[in-house]
Protein backbone atom coordinates (compact mmCIF):
# COMPACT_ATOMS: atom_id res chain seq x y z
CA UNK A 1 0.00 0.00 0.00
CA UNK A 2 1.41 3.56 -0.45
CA UNK A 3 2.58 5.63 1.95
CA UNK A 4 0.22 8.82 0.96
CA UNK A 5 -2.88 7.99 1.93
CA UNK A 6 -1.85 5.84 5.18
CA UNK A 7 -4.36 7.09 7.08
CA UNK A 8 -6.85 5.35 4.58
CA UNK A 9 -5.02 2.03 4.68
CA UNK A 10 -5.38 1.74 8.30
CA UNK A 11 -9.16 2.54 8.44
CA UNK A 12 -9.55 0.14 5.79
CA UNK A 13 -7.68 -2.28 8.33
CA UNK A 14 -9.93 -2.15 10.58
CA UNK A 15 -13.48 -2.30 8.60
CA UNK A 16 -14.90 -5.70 9.01
CA UNK A 17 -16.95 -7.29 6.09
CA UNK A 18 -20.56 -6.65 7.10
CA UNK A 19 -23.73 -8.30 5.72
CA UNK A 20 -27.20 -6.68 6.78
CA UNK A 21 -29.76 -4.59 4.72
CA UNK A 22 -28.57 -2.28 2.48
CA UNK A 23 -30.29 1.42 2.03
CA UNK A 24 -31.89 0.35 -0.67
CA UNK A 25 -33.69 -2.36 1.56
CA UNK A 26 -31.85 -5.25 -0.15
CA UNK A 27 -29.76 -7.92 2.28
CA UNK A 28 -25.95 -7.34 0.77
CA UNK A 29 -22.21 -6.89 1.77
CA UNK A 30 -21.56 -3.15 2.94
CA UNK A 31 -18.98 -1.16 0.56
CA UNK A 32 -18.29 1.84 2.40
CA UNK A 33 -18.12 2.95 6.42
CA UNK A 34 -21.45 4.85 5.41
CA UNK A 35 -23.33 2.02 4.72
CA UNK A 36 -22.37 -0.40 7.73
CA UNK A 37 -23.13 2.76 9.98
CA UNK A 38 -26.49 2.46 8.51
CA UNK A 39 -27.43 -1.39 9.34
CA UNK A 40 -27.11 -0.78 12.67
CA UNK A 41 -27.53 -4.13 15.23
CA UNK A 42 -29.31 -6.68 12.85
CA UNK A 43 -26.31 -6.86 10.88
CA UNK A 44 -23.18 -9.36 10.76
CA UNK A 45 -19.63 -9.16 10.50
CA UNK A 46 -19.25 -11.99 8.17
CA UNK A 47 -15.07 -12.12 8.10
CA UNK A 48 -15.65 -12.89 12.10
CA UNK A 49 -18.17 -15.00 11.95
CA UNK A 50 -16.80 -17.15 9.00
CA UNK A 51 -13.34 -16.99 10.20
CA UNK A 52 -14.07 -18.15 14.04
CA UNK A 53 -16.24 -21.10 12.81
CA UNK A 54 -13.60 -22.47 10.28
CA UNK A 55 -10.89 -21.94 13.35
CA UNK A 56 -13.54 -23.73 15.75
CA UNK A 57 -14.11 -26.23 13.48
CA UNK A 58 -10.01 -27.20 12.60
CA UNK A 59 -10.16 -27.39 16.51
CA UNK A 60 -12.79 -29.71 17.04
CA UNK A 61 -12.01 -31.89 13.91
CA UNK A 62 -8.14 -32.29 14.94
CA UNK A 63 -9.40 -32.66 18.68
CA UNK A 64 -12.68 -35.26 17.75
CA UNK A 65 -9.77 -37.01 15.37
CA UNK A 66 -7.47 -37.77 18.26
CA UNK A 67 -10.53 -38.55 20.38
CA UNK A 68 -11.88 -41.13 18.40
CA UNK A 69 -8.49 -42.70 17.40
CA UNK A 70 -7.34 -42.56 21.41
CA UNK A 71 -5.79 -45.70 22.46
CA UNK A 72 -4.96 -47.39 25.28
CA UNK A 73 -1.57 -48.44 23.91
CA UNK A 74 1.59 -46.53 22.67
CA UNK A 75 -0.12 -43.37 21.60
CA UNK A 76 0.48 -41.54 18.20
CA UNK A 77 2.43 -37.99 18.40
CA UNK A 78 -0.63 -36.37 17.42
CA UNK A 79 -2.49 -37.84 20.48
CA UNK A 80 0.27 -37.30 22.43
CA UNK A 81 0.09 -33.77 21.33
CA UNK A 82 -3.78 -33.58 22.16
CA UNK A 83 -3.14 -35.63 25.85
CA UNK A 84 -0.73 -33.17 26.49
CA UNK A 85 -3.13 -30.10 25.77
CA UNK A 86 -6.14 -32.13 27.85
CA UNK A 87 -3.93 -32.79 30.71
CA UNK A 88 -2.25 -29.15 30.86
CA UNK A 89 -6.53 -27.90 31.14
CA UNK A 90 -7.36 -30.45 33.50
CA UNK A 91 -4.53 -30.00 35.56
CA UNK A 92 -5.55 -26.07 35.41
CA UNK A 93 -9.41 -26.88 36.41
CA UNK A 94 -8.17 -29.10 39.16
CA UNK A 95 -6.05 -26.37 40.62
CA UNK A 96 -8.99 -23.43 40.63
CA UNK A 97 -12.20 -25.36 40.40
CA UNK A 98 -12.81 -27.41 43.59
CA UNK A 99 -16.64 -28.65 43.34
CA UNK A 100 -17.64 -31.62 40.41
CA UNK A 101 -18.41 -30.50 36.79
CA UNK A 102 -18.30 -32.25 33.73
CA UNK A 103 -18.36 -29.33 31.65
CA UNK A 104 -16.00 -26.91 32.96
CA UNK A 105 -12.55 -28.59 31.93
CA UNK A 106 -14.25 -28.87 28.09
CA UNK A 107 -15.37 -25.54 28.91
CA UNK A 108 -12.01 -24.28 29.44
CA UNK A 109 -10.05 -26.66 26.41
CA UNK A 110 -12.62 -24.93 24.17
CA UNK A 111 -11.99 -21.39 25.24
CA UNK A 112 -8.62 -22.02 25.59
CA UNK A 113 -7.97 -23.55 21.85
CA UNK A 114 -10.38 -21.48 20.06
CA UNK A 115 -8.96 -18.12 21.67
CA UNK A 116 -5.41 -19.27 20.67
CA UNK A 117 -5.99 -20.18 17.33
CA UNK A 118 -7.99 -16.89 16.64
CA UNK A 119 -5.22 -14.66 17.99
CA UNK A 120 -2.94 -17.04 15.69
CA UNK A 121 -4.25 -15.38 13.18
CA UNK A 122 -2.51 -11.93 14.44
CA UNK A 123 0.76 -13.79 12.81
CA UNK A 124 -0.66 -13.83 9.37
CA UNK A 125 1.15 -10.95 7.37
CA UNK A 126 -2.15 -8.31 7.43
CA UNK A 127 -2.30 -7.66 3.81
CA UNK A 128 -2.30 -10.94 3.16
CA UNK A 129 -6.24 -11.82 3.71
CA UNK A 130 -7.32 -8.36 2.86
CA UNK A 131 -5.31 -8.08 -0.05
CA UNK A 132 -6.92 -12.07 -1.15
CA UNK A 133 -10.75 -10.54 -0.66
CA UNK A 134 -10.03 -7.64 -2.56
CA UNK A 135 -8.89 -9.85 -5.29
CA UNK A 136 -11.78 -11.83 -4.62
CA UNK A 137 -14.55 -8.46 -4.87
CA UNK A 138 -15.05 -8.36 -0.83
CA UNK A 139 -14.67 -5.18 0.13
CA UNK A 140 -13.09 -5.54 3.88
CA UNK A 141 -11.84 -8.63 5.49
CA UNK A 142 -10.58 -8.29 9.16
CA UNK A 143 -8.72 -11.81 9.77
CA UNK A 144 -8.74 -11.70 13.54
CA UNK A 145 -11.95 -12.62 15.39
CA UNK A 146 -10.74 -12.13 18.65
CA UNK A 147 -10.23 -8.31 17.50
CA UNK A 148 -13.52 -7.87 17.20
CA UNK A 149 -15.67 -7.22 20.75
CA UNK A 150 -18.31 -9.34 19.08
CA UNK A 151 -16.55 -12.66 19.37
CA UNK A 152 -14.66 -12.11 22.63
CA UNK A 153 -18.49 -10.70 24.32
CA UNK A 154 -19.95 -13.33 22.82
CA UNK A 155 -17.55 -16.16 24.44
CA UNK A 156 -17.80 -13.84 27.49
CA UNK A 157 -21.56 -13.72 27.66
CA UNK A 158 -22.02 -17.82 27.34
CA UNK A 159 -19.40 -17.77 30.21
CA UNK A 160 -21.64 -15.15 32.37
CA UNK A 161 -24.92 -16.95 31.42
CA UNK A 162 -23.22 -20.11 33.27
CA UNK A 163 -21.98 -18.26 35.94
CA UNK A 164 -25.53 -17.12 36.81
CA UNK A 165 -27.16 -20.66 36.13
CA UNK A 166 -24.73 -22.11 38.55
CA UNK A 167 -25.00 -19.69 41.32
CA UNK A 168 -28.67 -20.24 41.01
CA UNK A 169 -28.65 -23.87 40.52
CA UNK A 170 -26.25 -24.25 43.65
CA UNK A 171 -27.64 -21.34 46.14
CA UNK A 172 -31.47 -21.03 45.22
CA UNK A 173 -32.90 -17.92 43.81
CA UNK A 174 -33.12 -16.31 47.34
CA UNK A 175 -29.24 -17.44 48.35
CA UNK A 176 -28.09 -15.97 44.81
CA UNK A 177 -30.18 -12.89 45.81
CA UNK A 178 -29.29 -13.00 48.93
CA UNK A 179 -25.28 -12.65 48.07
CA UNK A 180 -26.33 -9.73 45.92
CA UNK A 181 -28.21 -7.91 48.70
CA UNK A 182 -26.63 -8.65 51.92
CA UNK A 183 -23.29 -8.35 51.54
CA UNK A 184 -20.80 -7.24 52.65
CA UNK A 185 -22.66 -4.87 54.73
CA UNK A 186 -25.33 -6.81 55.98
CA UNK A 187 -29.25 -6.03 55.42
CA UNK A 188 -29.30 -1.98 56.43
CA UNK A 189 -26.49 -1.27 53.79
CA UNK A 190 -28.90 -3.03 51.32
CA UNK A 191 -29.01 -0.29 48.32
CA UNK A 192 -24.86 0.16 48.65
CA UNK A 193 -24.28 -3.96 48.32
CA UNK A 194 -26.63 -4.41 45.13
CA UNK A 195 -25.12 -1.76 43.51
CA UNK A 196 -21.16 -2.83 44.67
CA UNK A 197 -22.25 -6.84 43.88
CA UNK A 198 -23.83 -5.69 40.62
CA UNK A 199 -20.81 -3.83 39.39
CA UNK A 200 -18.88 -6.63 40.56
CA UNK A 201 -20.79 -9.04 39.11
CA UNK A 202 -20.99 -6.97 35.52
CA UNK A 203 -17.72 -6.60 35.57
CA UNK A 204 -16.40 -9.88 35.46
CA UNK A 205 -17.86 -10.65 31.20
CA UNK A 206 -17.04 -6.89 30.84
CA UNK A 207 -13.08 -7.57 32.19
CA UNK A 208 -13.22 -10.71 30.59
CA UNK A 209 -14.38 -9.92 27.34
CA UNK A 210 -12.60 -6.37 27.34
CA UNK A 211 -9.23 -7.54 28.50
CA UNK A 212 -8.82 -9.78 25.39
CA UNK A 213 -10.15 -7.69 22.79
CA UNK A 214 -8.20 -4.87 24.06
CA UNK A 215 -4.76 -6.70 23.78
CA UNK A 216 -5.23 -8.43 20.25
CA UNK A 217 -6.72 -4.67 18.76
CA UNK A 218 -3.62 -3.46 20.16
CA UNK A 219 -1.31 -5.69 18.42
CA UNK A 220 -3.21 -5.70 14.99
CA UNK A 221 -2.90 -1.69 15.57
CA UNK A 222 0.68 -1.98 15.93
CA UNK A 223 0.94 -4.64 13.07
CA UNK A 224 -0.81 -1.90 10.90
CA UNK A 225 0.87 0.94 11.85
CA UNK A 226 4.40 -0.78 11.26
CA UNK A 227 2.51 -1.84 7.76
CA UNK A 228 1.33 1.57 7.34
CA UNK A 229 4.10 3.81 7.92
CA UNK A 230 7.33 1.99 6.92
CA UNK A 231 8.19 1.16 3.30
CA UNK A 232 8.14 -2.47 2.63
CA UNK A 233 11.86 -3.59 2.43
CA UNK A 234 12.25 -1.99 6.45
CA UNK A 235 9.01 -3.43 8.02
CA UNK A 236 10.57 -6.65 8.76
CA UNK A 237 12.69 -4.33 11.67
CA UNK A 238 10.06 -4.21 13.64
CA UNK A 239 7.22 -6.32 12.99
CA UNK A 240 9.22 -9.57 13.54
CA UNK A 241 10.37 -8.75 16.90
CA UNK A 242 6.76 -7.61 17.65
CA UNK A 243 5.38 -10.75 15.86
CA UNK A 244 7.86 -13.19 18.78
CA UNK A 245 6.52 -10.96 21.39
CA UNK A 246 3.09 -11.12 20.49
CA UNK A 247 3.19 -14.80 20.25
CA UNK A 248 3.63 -14.71 23.88
CA UNK A 249 0.25 -12.22 24.17
CA UNK A 250 -1.35 -14.47 21.81
CA UNK A 251 -1.07 -17.38 24.40
CA UNK A 252 -0.81 -15.71 27.52
CA UNK A 253 -4.33 -13.76 26.86
CA UNK A 254 -6.06 -17.24 25.91
CA UNK A 255 -4.81 -18.66 29.38
CA UNK A 256 -6.08 -15.75 31.18
CA UNK A 257 -9.52 -16.13 29.36
CA UNK A 258 -9.79 -19.97 30.44
CA UNK A 259 -8.10 -19.56 33.99
CA UNK A 260 -10.45 -16.61 34.91
CA UNK A 261 -13.81 -18.65 33.51
CA UNK A 262 -12.83 -21.37 35.58
CA UNK A 263 -12.49 -18.65 38.64
CA UNK A 264 -15.55 -17.48 38.08
CA UNK A 265 -17.26 -20.65 37.82
CA UNK A 266 -15.50 -21.78 40.77
CA UNK A 267 -16.46 -18.89 42.60
CA UNK A 268 -20.16 -19.46 41.28
CA UNK A 269 -20.23 -22.51 42.93
CA UNK A 270 -19.02 -21.54 45.92
CA UNK A 271 -21.44 -20.47 49.55
CA UNK A 272 -19.91 -17.30 50.11
CA UNK A 273 -17.07 -15.22 48.51
CA UNK B 1 -16.73 -0.79 18.65
CA UNK B 2 -19.58 -1.56 16.67
CA UNK B 3 -21.30 -3.73 18.82
CA UNK B 4 -24.22 -5.86 15.69
CA UNK B 5 -26.06 -9.13 15.72
CA UNK B 6 -22.56 -10.88 15.57
CA UNK B 7 -22.55 -11.09 18.61
CA UNK B 8 -25.06 -13.23 18.68
CA UNK B 9 -24.17 -15.22 16.55
CA UNK B 10 -20.48 -15.64 18.19
CA UNK B 11 -22.46 -16.94 21.41
CA UNK B 12 -24.23 -19.87 19.60
CA UNK B 13 -20.91 -21.01 17.60
CA UNK B 14 -19.03 -20.91 21.31
CA UNK B 15 -21.53 -22.77 22.59
CA UNK B 16 -22.01 -25.32 20.03
CA UNK B 17 -18.24 -25.87 20.10
CA UNK B 18 -18.59 -25.99 23.72
CA UNK B 19 -20.94 -29.13 23.80
CA UNK B 20 -19.29 -30.41 20.85
CA UNK B 21 -16.31 -31.20 22.83
CA UNK B 22 -17.81 -32.05 26.00
CA UNK B 23 -19.61 -34.96 24.08
CA UNK B 24 -17.25 -35.99 21.66
CA UNK B 25 -13.40 -34.93 22.49
CA UNK B 26 -12.93 -34.55 26.01
CA UNK B 27 -14.81 -38.08 27.61
CA UNK B 28 -13.14 -40.39 25.31
CA UNK B 29 -9.50 -38.90 25.63
CA UNK B 30 -9.91 -38.23 29.14
CA UNK B 31 -11.27 -42.23 29.78
CA UNK B 32 -7.93 -43.35 27.06
CA UNK B 33 -5.48 -41.58 29.76
CA UNK B 34 -7.01 -43.43 32.71
CA UNK B 35 -7.07 -46.78 31.10
CA UNK B 36 -3.71 -46.44 30.37
CA UNK B 37 -2.63 -45.34 33.97
CA UNK B 38 -4.46 -48.28 34.98
CA UNK B 39 -2.76 -50.24 32.50
CA UNK B 40 0.65 -49.53 33.65
CA UNK B 41 -0.25 -49.40 37.42
CA UNK B 42 -1.15 -53.37 36.36
CA UNK B 43 2.21 -53.62 34.54
CA UNK B 44 4.03 -51.78 37.22
CA UNK B 45 2.17 -54.41 39.89
CA UNK B 46 3.20 -57.25 37.71
CA UNK B 47 6.63 -56.55 37.12
CA UNK B 48 6.82 -56.22 41.07
CA UNK B 49 5.30 -59.28 41.75
CA UNK B 50 7.59 -60.87 38.75
CA UNK B 51 10.72 -59.71 40.62
CA UNK B 52 9.35 -61.35 43.96
CA UNK B 53 9.10 -63.83 42.20
CA UNK B 54 12.65 -64.23 40.65
CA UNK B 55 14.03 -64.09 43.99
CA UNK B 56 12.25 -66.47 45.40
CA UNK B 57 13.04 -69.22 43.18
CA UNK B 58 16.97 -68.08 43.15
CA UNK B 59 16.68 -69.09 46.80
CA UNK B 60 15.52 -71.73 46.67
CA UNK B 61 17.51 -72.18 43.40
CA UNK B 62 21.03 -71.78 45.90
CA UNK B 63 19.12 -74.06 48.75
CA UNK B 64 18.94 -76.96 46.11
CA UNK B 65 22.39 -76.19 44.99
CA UNK B 66 23.39 -76.27 48.55
CA UNK B 67 21.49 -79.62 49.05
CA UNK B 68 23.20 -81.36 46.91
CA UNK B 69 26.48 -80.32 47.30
CA UNK B 70 26.16 -81.66 50.94
CA UNK B 71 24.89 -85.25 49.93
CA UNK B 72 27.60 -85.80 46.97
CA UNK B 73 30.32 -85.04 49.49
CA UNK B 74 28.38 -87.28 51.88
CA UNK B 75 28.41 -89.76 49.09
CA UNK B 76 32.05 -89.03 48.69
CA UNK B 77 33.24 -90.01 51.51
CA UNK B 78 31.50 -92.82 51.99
CA UNK B 79 32.52 -94.33 48.97
CA UNK B 80 35.95 -93.74 50.46
CA UNK B 81 35.21 -95.03 53.49
CA UNK B 82 33.95 -98.13 51.42
CA UNK B 83 36.76 -97.98 49.43
CA UNK B 84 39.23 -98.09 52.83
CA UNK B 85 37.28 -100.78 53.61
CA UNK B 86 37.42 -103.39 50.64
CA UNK B 87 41.38 -102.63 50.91
CA UNK B 88 41.19 -103.67 54.48
CA UNK B 89 39.37 -106.76 53.87
CA UNK B 90 41.55 -107.73 50.91
CA UNK B 91 44.55 -107.53 53.01
CA UNK B 92 43.24 -109.71 55.40
CA UNK B 93 42.27 -112.29 53.02
CA UNK B 94 45.19 -111.73 51.35
CA UNK B 95 46.93 -112.25 54.84
CA UNK B 96 45.21 -115.66 55.36
CA UNK B 97 45.75 -116.90 52.07
CA UNK B 98 49.13 -116.41 51.94
CA UNK B 99 49.37 -118.16 55.42
CA UNK B 100 47.47 -121.21 54.41
CA UNK B 101 49.66 -121.41 51.22
CA UNK B 102 52.92 -120.96 53.64
CA UNK B 103 51.35 -123.97 55.68
CA UNK B 104 50.58 -126.14 52.77
CA UNK B 105 54.53 -125.70 51.65
CA UNK B 106 55.98 -126.35 54.53
CA UNK B 107 53.33 -129.59 55.24
CA UNK B 108 54.36 -130.89 51.68
CA UNK B 109 58.16 -130.07 52.33
CA UNK B 110 58.04 -132.04 55.84
CA UNK B 111 56.35 -134.79 53.94
CA UNK B 112 58.42 -134.88 51.29
CA UNK B 113 61.25 -134.62 53.73
CA UNK B 114 59.83 -137.49 55.41
CA UNK B 115 59.67 -139.42 52.42
CA UNK B 116 63.37 -138.66 51.40
CA UNK B 117 64.32 -139.98 54.92
CA UNK B 118 62.58 -142.77 54.12
CA UNK B 119 64.02 -143.61 51.15
CA UNK B 120 67.50 -142.82 52.86
CA UNK B 121 66.82 -145.26 56.06
CA UNK B 122 65.71 -147.78 53.36
CA UNK B 123 69.04 -147.41 51.05
CA UNK B 124 71.07 -147.65 54.83
CA UNK B 125 68.91 -150.18 55.69
CA UNK B 126 69.63 -152.12 52.07
CA UNK B 127 73.08 -150.48 52.18
CA UNK B 128 73.78 -152.05 55.85
CA UNK B 129 71.79 -155.63 54.51
CA UNK B 130 74.30 -155.88 51.51
CA UNK B 131 77.30 -155.15 53.71
CA UNK B 132 76.05 -157.19 56.24
CA UNK B 133 75.66 -159.95 53.64
CA UNK B 134 78.59 -160.02 52.26
CA UNK B 135 80.35 -159.91 55.88
CA UNK B 136 78.05 -162.65 56.55
CA UNK B 137 77.45 -164.11 53.32
CA UNK B 138 80.68 -166.48 54.00
CA UNK B 139 79.28 -167.09 57.92
CA UNK B 140 75.97 -167.45 58.06
CA UNK B 141 72.67 -168.71 56.40
CA UNK B 142 70.91 -165.49 54.61
CA UNK B 143 67.54 -167.13 55.73
CA UNK B 144 68.97 -168.38 59.52
CA UNK B 145 69.33 -165.07 59.88
CA UNK B 146 66.30 -163.32 58.20
CA UNK B 147 64.47 -162.15 61.50
CA UNK B 148 67.32 -160.75 62.90
CA UNK B 149 68.09 -158.51 59.41
CA UNK B 150 64.25 -157.53 59.62
CA UNK B 151 64.21 -156.82 63.14
CA UNK B 152 67.22 -154.72 62.90
CA UNK B 153 65.74 -153.16 59.95
CA UNK B 154 62.85 -152.12 61.60
CA UNK B 155 65.17 -150.22 64.34
CA UNK B 156 66.53 -148.05 61.93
Amino acid sequence: MSVPNSSEYIKHHMQHLVFGRLPDGALGLAHTPAQIAQMGFWSLNVDTLGVSLVLGLVFSCLFAHAARKAQIGVPSRFQNFVEWMIEFVDGSVRSSFMAKNDLVAPLALTIFCWIFLMNMMDLVPIDYVPGLAEWAGLPYFKLVPSTDPNATFGMAFAVFFLVLYYSIKIKGIGGFLGELTLQPFGKWGLPVNLILEVVNLISKPVSLSLRLFGNMYAGEMIFILIAALLPFWAQWILSVPWAIFHLLIVTLQAFIFMVLTIVYLDMAYQETH
Amino acid sequence: MDINATLIGQTIMFIVFVWFCMRFIWPPITQALEARRQQIADGLAQAERGKHDLELAAKRAGQVLTDARQQASEILAQAERRATHIIEEAKGHARVEGERVLAASRAELEQQIYRAKEDLRQHVAELAVSGAEKILRREIDARAHADLLSTIQDQL
